[in-house]
């Protein structure tokens, strides 16, 4: 373990709380790794949270652009972080020092929430749980990196990485794609055999006993292999669509070994933070949940009473609802609460379905008792995308009054579009989808036979921000150092966005599918 | 320095370089004027996040919670509604930044970039002043500066020295010889005393568009200089057909209109260096703004004289800028360039056209450049 990991520890009366409510979470079954706290000051936190929650990230400006940003906002008063944990084994809990004793009674049974789930979320499976350590060689690796190539050009490197970091294949980690050995572009020798014997070559017509000699053996295996060597050229490099952008230019861009890392440095984390995005809903759905639970349930009716004002206070504010954004702890806990409902009520299966009559529905207790049972469930097997798909009911969307909005260019200003539920779950589900980023992929490493990059964003009824896509280009070209296009689609219709290293160009192109 | 601090301070130097970059339009922009130094001034950065594939935001909308039926407005504007983005997935920030910058840094990138010099003061002027600052300590003094800690200090040494000290009963008494009192140390630093003199034209044929430039201008130069001396004091003067000394609000801020007459401005300003601002304490800088319509031949002469009498021999610098008006004949930057020998390394008189808002950042370097 490194250095600074060498936490203080707990204040006394902290730390009783601390054994009370991991007793307390255990005994309601929530299961997680050892979970270290520690109190900090707010100026610390601000410098952990600006590093996502790390205590060494590589150098870079925009970790200290985060840095100004929550230290003025907090400056103001205008926010507070409460708590911080990573998903690590130990897990790490940073507390803010000088919080009421309530607080942080409450912040410890979040955490437990949390550590719950990144333990047994199978979208957080194949997370790095010793990423602090990961972390820590991957800035040591880019200073010494900046001490060997100067500091400005590892900089400029990484800034055009971060403006690929998204291109990464989400699902990846989860499913077997094509084989390495598939995706690498092939050379004359490697042509496999049964791709030759399939080859259909021309022949000349020529009666059954002449055939031999104006179609000489030799002749014909020299064509097929010809053919062959032909077509393999003209073989989409990747074969398949590759989402994985950033491995590919790992392994195909013109880099020298050092960008390599640097690139590889860039994805790996981008992967270890990404099972957080696919899951924020869910996360901190489950973490109030259980802070509510335990809160209210034990930790409250044992004190003096005077907390609960306090504790309500708190709640009420993160559970805070805004107009123009999901508060995912408002949502996340809701929905687990509605699921655990359903579920205790057995409002759930065949005839559930098939009931129309709302009187009945209302009605409707078989007393089945399997809420915890099923939330648990959830909790394990869910991401964002495939939980609100799955639970998110019209009763749900109405109770908790949501809407989708939409921005009126006439107007200048957004509006509520639609109380449909229809509505609503799609958009809810766009959004989530690749954690709301566009969907782009490698198409073909070398476009129209000159090595020229060609990626292909699948357009899913939103256009691309224009000014950024051209930005990121620009950008992307420094890494393949040739000419790079990305086919989308604007207004409906199919558009080729290119820059050649001196200008953007763009034009009209169908889509390949 | 710990690492985000290094880190932080990287970003400072990133938003410094965009924001010497597009220093003319900041510079150029009216609302700043009337801030002082400390004053944190808000300016947008455009796209300081590395640029990424993503939606067009105007053509997402997302899901919000609320009352409100179909229709109803969530708020003006093209950003996400709301505070932070609309997305339920990761905050990306989407919003252009505005970043925070005092006056003064401002003022610092404005000198770099136009490679300004440092102004050194002149030499023979230089005044010393003596302060009496409590940084030393002895053994006799009036009561009042007894220094609590050093006498129980002494106190205590001799206690624990004279084996009298008792932990379990720790008593600690002065007596005479402990005592300790705060005494004075005269320093003495060098001071620059810089006096700037702004004298404008409010006349009739300073249209809004003129005086507004006027104002940009002196508005910098005046932030550049404080930047420059510890202790600088500003006049403002008013001119139309008479000149009236007006305070800095005013002199901003006010509008009036009539005839020209500059002598007017320019005995005003004789008569306030000759009265509060002697030439061997005080670096001297007059500054003047017109349109260079002059009311009649005589009182350019008039001006003239006095320049050469009682202005100029005692200024470090004097410095005239003309903004061009569709009114004004722009004849008075002639005479000056008759009347001094202006460009020669020895004549201290720097004139300067201003043609429109684009060319204030030239014309701040024509009047700082020289570095007198």
């Amino acid at each position: 373990m490194i250095e600074y990991l060498h936490v203080r520890p707990l204040p006394p009366e902290l730390w009783a709380w601390k054994e009370r409510i991991e007793g307390l979470a255990r005994r309601e079954g929530l299961d997680f790794f050892e979970t270290v706290f520690e109190v900090i000051g707010y100026d610390k936190m601000n410098e952990i949270a600006a590093y996502g929650g790390f205590p060494t990230r590589y150098p870079h400006w925009r970790f200290g652009m985060e840095y100004e940003q929550l230290a003025k906002s907090f400056a103001y008063g205008l926010s507070k972080i409460y708590e911080l944990v990573i998903n690590t084994d130990p897990c790490y809990a940073y507390l803010l020092e000088g919080n009421e004793i309530v607080d942080q009674k409450m912040v410890m049974a979040h955490v437990y929430g949390h550590c719950d789930f990144f333990k047994n979320n199978y979208y957080f499976s194949q997370t790095n749980r010793k990423m602090v350590d990961a972390m820590a060689n991957h800035a040591t690796r880019v200073r010494n990196y900046m001490d060997a190539h100067g500091a400005t050009q590892v900089e400029e490197f990484i800034d055009v990485c971060l403006s690929l970091e998204n291109l990464i294949d989400r699902y990846r980690p989860y499913i077997r794609r094509t084989p390495v050995e598939d995706r690498g572009r092939r050379r004359k020798e490697d042509l496999p055999d049964e791709l030759m014997g399939e080859v259909a070559v021309p022949r000349f017509r020529a009666k059954e006993y002449m055939d031999e000699f104006v179609n000489p053996d030799d002749y014909v295996e020299q064509q097929k292999k010809k053919k062959a060597e032909e077509e393999a050229k003209q073989q989409r490099f990747p074969r398949h669509p590759e989402r994985d952008v950033l491995l590919f230019l790992m392994e195909h861009a013109p880099l020298q070994k050092w960008q390599r890392n640097v690139v590889g440095i860039i994805r790996d984390e981008a992967y270890y933070f990404a099972p957080q995005g696919m899951t924020k809903i869910m996360n901190e759905g489950w973490a109030s949940y259980w802070h509510s639970t335990l809160m209210t349930r034990y930790i409250l009716p044992a004190g003096d009473g005077n907390e609960f004002i306090d504790y309500a206070d708190r709640h009420a504010g993160t559970m805070a609802m805004s107009k123009g954004r999901l508060n995912p702890y408002k949502i996340g806990l809701e929905l687990f609460r509605h699921i655990e409902e359903r579920w205790d009520k057995g409002q759930f299966g065949k005839a559930w379905d098939d009931c129309d009559d709302m009187a009945e529905r209302a009605q409707w207790d078989k007393k089945l008792g399997l809420g915890r049972e099923k939330i648990f469930e959830v909790r394990k097997l869910y991401n964002d995308v495939t939980f609100l798909d799955e639970f998110l009911t019209p009763e749900f969307c109405a109770e908790q009054k949501l809407f989708t909005f939409s921005h009126n260019r006439k107007a200048g200003e957004w509006q509520i579009a639609s109380r449909e539920f229809k509505a609503i779950k799609q958009k809810l589900l766009f959004q989530l989808t690749n954690q709301g980023q566009p969907v782009i992929e490698v198409v073909d490493g070398n476009f129209e036979n000159k090595n020229e990059l060609l990626l292909r964003h699948l357009h899913e009824g939103v256009d691309l921000h224009d000014e950024y896509a051209r930005e990121t280009l620009t950008n992307l070209f420094r890494v393949w150092k040739r000419p790079v296009h990305v086919a989308t689609s604007r207004k409906g219709k199919g558009v080729l966005v290119s820059f050649d290293g001196q200008k953007h160009g763009e034009r009209a192109f169908d889509v390949l599918v | 320095m710990s690492r985000i601090k290094q880190d932080h301070s990287r970003f400072r130097e990133i938003v410094r370089g965009r924001i010497r970059q597009n220093l003319k339009k900041y510079i150029s922009r009216g609302e700043l004027i009337g801030k002082q130094g400390n004053d944190q001034v808000k300016i947008p950065l455009p796209q300081i996040d590395p640029p990424r594939f993503k939606y067009d935001p105007r053509d997402g909308g997302g899901v919000g919670q609320g009352n409100g039926k179909p229709g109803d407005s969530l708020g003006k504007g093209e950003g996400e509604p709301g505070e932070g983005s609309g997305e339920a997935g990761e905050g990306e920030g989407s919003k252009a930044l505005e970043v925070d910058v005092t006056l003064a840094e401002l003022a610092e990138l404005l000198g770099e970039e136009l490679q300004l010099p440092r102004i050194e003061p002149r030499g023979a002027k230089q005044v010393v002043t003596e302060r009496d600052r409590y940084t030393g300590i002895r053994n006799v003094g009036p009561d009042s500066l007894r220094h609590f800690k050093r006498t129980y200090k002494e106190a205590l040494k001799r206690t624990i020295s004279t084996g009298a000290f008792n932990p379990q009963n720790p008593l600690v008494l002065p007596v005479r010889h402990d005592m300790r009192y705060r005494t004075w140390n005269t320093v003495s630093s060098p001071q620059s005393n810089a006096v700037v003199i702004y004298m404008m034209d409010v006349s009739g044929s300073m249209g809004d568009e003129q005086k507004e430039i006027v104002r940009i201008e002196s508005f910098w130069i005046d932030t550049w200089l404080r930047s420059q001396y510890k202790g600088i004091e500003t006049r403002y003067i008013v001119h139309d057909a008479t000149a009236r000394e007006v305070d800095e609000h005013t002199f901003f801020h006010t509008r009036e209109s009539g005839g020209t007459m500059i002598s007017s401005a320019y005995s005003l300003c004789a008569d306030l260096l000759e009265r509060h601002y002697p030439k061997a304490d005080w670096n001297i800088y007059p500054f003047h703004f017109s349109d260079g319509d002059n009311w009649s031949v005589d009182d350019t002469a008039t001006c003239m004289r006095l320049l050469k009498d009682k202005i100029v021999p005692i200024a470090n610098q004097f410095s005239y800028g003309q903004v061009e008006s569709p009114y004004g004949s722009g004849q008075f930057i002639k005479d000056l360039r008759e009347h001094f020998k202006v460009g020669d390394a020895d004549c201290s008189v720097v004139l300067s056209e201003i043609k429109d808002k684009e060319q204030i950042v030239r014309s701040i370097k024509d009047f700082l450049g020289a570095g007198r």
